[in-house]
């Protein structure tokens, strides 16, 4: 639905693939393409090389954690031709995720591969030197991960909920100058107070 | 006892002034030739992207101040035209030239900070960065006037800007437009034609064209090899597309090629603010947007042209206020995948100088 400008049609992409290499092409959408993780460097590779496509650079690779499956997004520029492509490569084990490395096909991917093993958890097989990019050797787990959880004693991250978000009235506006001070928690006795009180 | 040449490690960093931040390099040396490189980061890694899926999406706006916090402006423009092609938020159109020109401001005051650490590293010790912090900080002192902060401004925001300027900024912003030009000559003419600059970086460093495109080198570092690739005009967003300027490019790809083309792009980017003020229109500067902004499930790669590159954001929403994955594409990691090959078999000075032309923002590195 949000494509980009110059994003091609998965459902395009897919058919070229599925005509140079059959069986790669696992699921097409109108956004991106899903190919068989086992074959993403082959599928990757004829992206480059192929003239239609020219899939010059890989401008961004990330992965998802999916709770019950992994997804390696592919982010491919064309610089001459100006169009995007993007290709997914659904990983289903989700204890020990694995997937070829791109780098033989994009030098790029050297430190966004290790980026996304270092926090996703996912190996990327040939990768020439695949360690731990922002962590350190021996950090325990991978943060990204949706089961992560970090901290002790049952803490979490961020806010329970949005601090003056109304919860019976989800769509009122933010902007709509009906925050009254009243909505700011303030205490007795605070840091105004105690200035004008001059209290030392 | 022998003398032999035999090879010895150095640890350079991670606090060391040619690192520009907390980054260390672990370098194998032969002599003064450098035989193996290992950059080690993450001394500034603060799990932005999980912290992110906690919190609501005008809640990570701040966060993207911190990544890249050379250029809040570009990052707060780049997260936020994501979001709204997510949730399909429209923007009024004062908004979206008040972005323009402050992503530009930005441009500026990053390249200063760029090419000003760069002459420092290549010899020319503080009295061009100097200079070229002059105008670095009019440009601060505007972010100030306008939003309170000077680094991480929190300026725009989903549906719009956080603030209209006060009457006292738009003569401010005349005035530094008017002198800008004559300012770029002065630093043109501070290193244009210096023996010491032209012989520490020229034939240095150098990228072939296919081998920044293979690498994935956004940016100054993508153009100063000679491809003519900029967002702002492959992919317009904002008002771009009204707005007439130029794509600097390199020849040779070295170092020089690199500083010439941000110097360049300050002249450019001086003309787009130029044609932005005299085509603002009146109206409102921010569209209304729920507290907590639901975007229906699905995903969005936004990117902007930041001074570093391209700046993309890969959200995927659930229909939550929070969003499901948060990834921020940092232009500065990304453009380091090439580091090690080209410092291997240099000096140790002309590596310093390569690093430097890069241009990397440690914040946004680790994140």
């Amino acid at each position: 639905m949000p494509a980009g400008p110059h994003q091609l049609d998965g459902h395009r992409v897919a058919a070229s693939l599925s005509a140079a290499a059959a069986g790669i092409v696992t699921r097409a959408t109108d956004e991106w393409v899903e190919v068989d993780p086992e074959r993403v460097q082959e599928a990757l590779r004829w992206l480059h090389d192929s003239e239609e496509y020219d899939a010059a650079q890989l401008s961004n690779l990330t992965a998802v954690d999916r709770h019950t499956s992994f997804e390696v997004v592919y982010h491919l520029q064309s610089l001459d031709l100006n169009h995007q492509v993007v290709v997914k490569a659904i990983l289903r084990d989700h204890e020990a995720p694995s997937v070829p490395s791109a780098y033989p096909v994009y030098k790029g991917a050297l430190l966004q591969e290790r980026e996304v093993y270092d926090l996703m958890g996912i190996r990327f097989a040939d990768h020439p030197d695949l360690r731990r990019l922002f962590l350190w050797e021996g950090y325990p787990g991978h943060p990204l991960r949706k089961d992560f959880l970090g901290m002790g004693g049952g803490l979490t991250v961020g806010l329970g909920r949005f601090p003056n978000e109304d919860l019976a009235n989800p769509d009122r506006q933010m902007n709509a100058g009906n925050l009254t001070s009243q909505d700011m928690p303030r205490e007795a006795g605070g840091f105004g107070s105690s200035m004008a009180s001059g209290g030392h | 006892m022998t003398t032999a040449n035999e090879p010895y490690v150095l640890n350079i960093g991670p606090q060391h002034p040619s690192t520009h931040g907390v980054f260390r390099l672990r370098v194998v040396m032969d002599g003064e030739v450098i035989r193996d490189l290992d950059m080690i980061v993450g001394y500034l890694h603060r799990s932005m992207e999980k912290l992110a899926e906690e919190r609501t999406y005008t809640q990570n706006i701040p966060f993207t101040d911190r990544a890249d916090y050379l250029a809040a402006m570009s990052n707060n423009l780049g997260v936020c035209l994501a979001v709204e092609r997510l949730a399909g938020v429209e923007v009024p159109d004062r908004a979206s030239y008040l972005r323009v020109i402050f992503a530009e401001l930005q441009r500026i005051a990053s390249h200063a900070m760029a090419n000003g650490t760069l002459v420092s590293d290549a010899g020319a010790w503080q009295t061009p960065l100097l200079y070229m912090f002059r105008e670095r900080e009019k440009i601060l002192d505007l972010f100030e006037m306008t939003c309170g902060a000077r680094l991480t401004t929190n300026y725009m925001r989903i549906g719009g800007v956080a603030f209209d300027p006060p009457p006292e900024f738009w003569p401010a912003l005349q005035e530094l437009v008017d002198e800008m030009p004559t300012r770029i000559d002065e630093y043109a003419s501070l290193v244009e034609d210096s023996e010491i600059f032209i012989a520490r970086t020229q034939g240095v460093g150098v990228i072939s064209a296919a081998d920044a495109i293979n690498g994935s080198l956004v940016g100054p570092a993508l153009r100063g090899s000679g491809v003519p690739w900029d967002l702002r005009k492959a992919e317009p967003y904002c008002v771009y597309d009204r707005m007439n300027f130029e794509v600097p490019v390199g020849r040779r790809g070295d170092v020089y090629d690199r500083f010439m083309v941000r110097l360049e792009e300050t002249r450019q980017s001086t003309s787009i603010i130029k044609q932005a003020m005299a085509q603002i229109p009146d109206g409102p500067h921010k569209t209304d947007i729920p507290l907590a902004l639901r975007p229906p499930p699905g995903e969005v790669y936004g990117r902007v042209e930041g001074p570093r590159g391209e700046i993309g954001f890969y959200l995927v929403s659930d229909g939550t206020p929070a969003p499901y994955r948060f990834h921020i594409r940092a232009p500065s990691l990304i453009n380091l995948s090439l580091l090690r090959e080209m410092a291997v078999g240099v000096s140790l000075p002309d590596a310093v100088v390569s690093l430097g032309s890069l241009d990397i923002v440690v914040g946004d590195i680790d994140r």
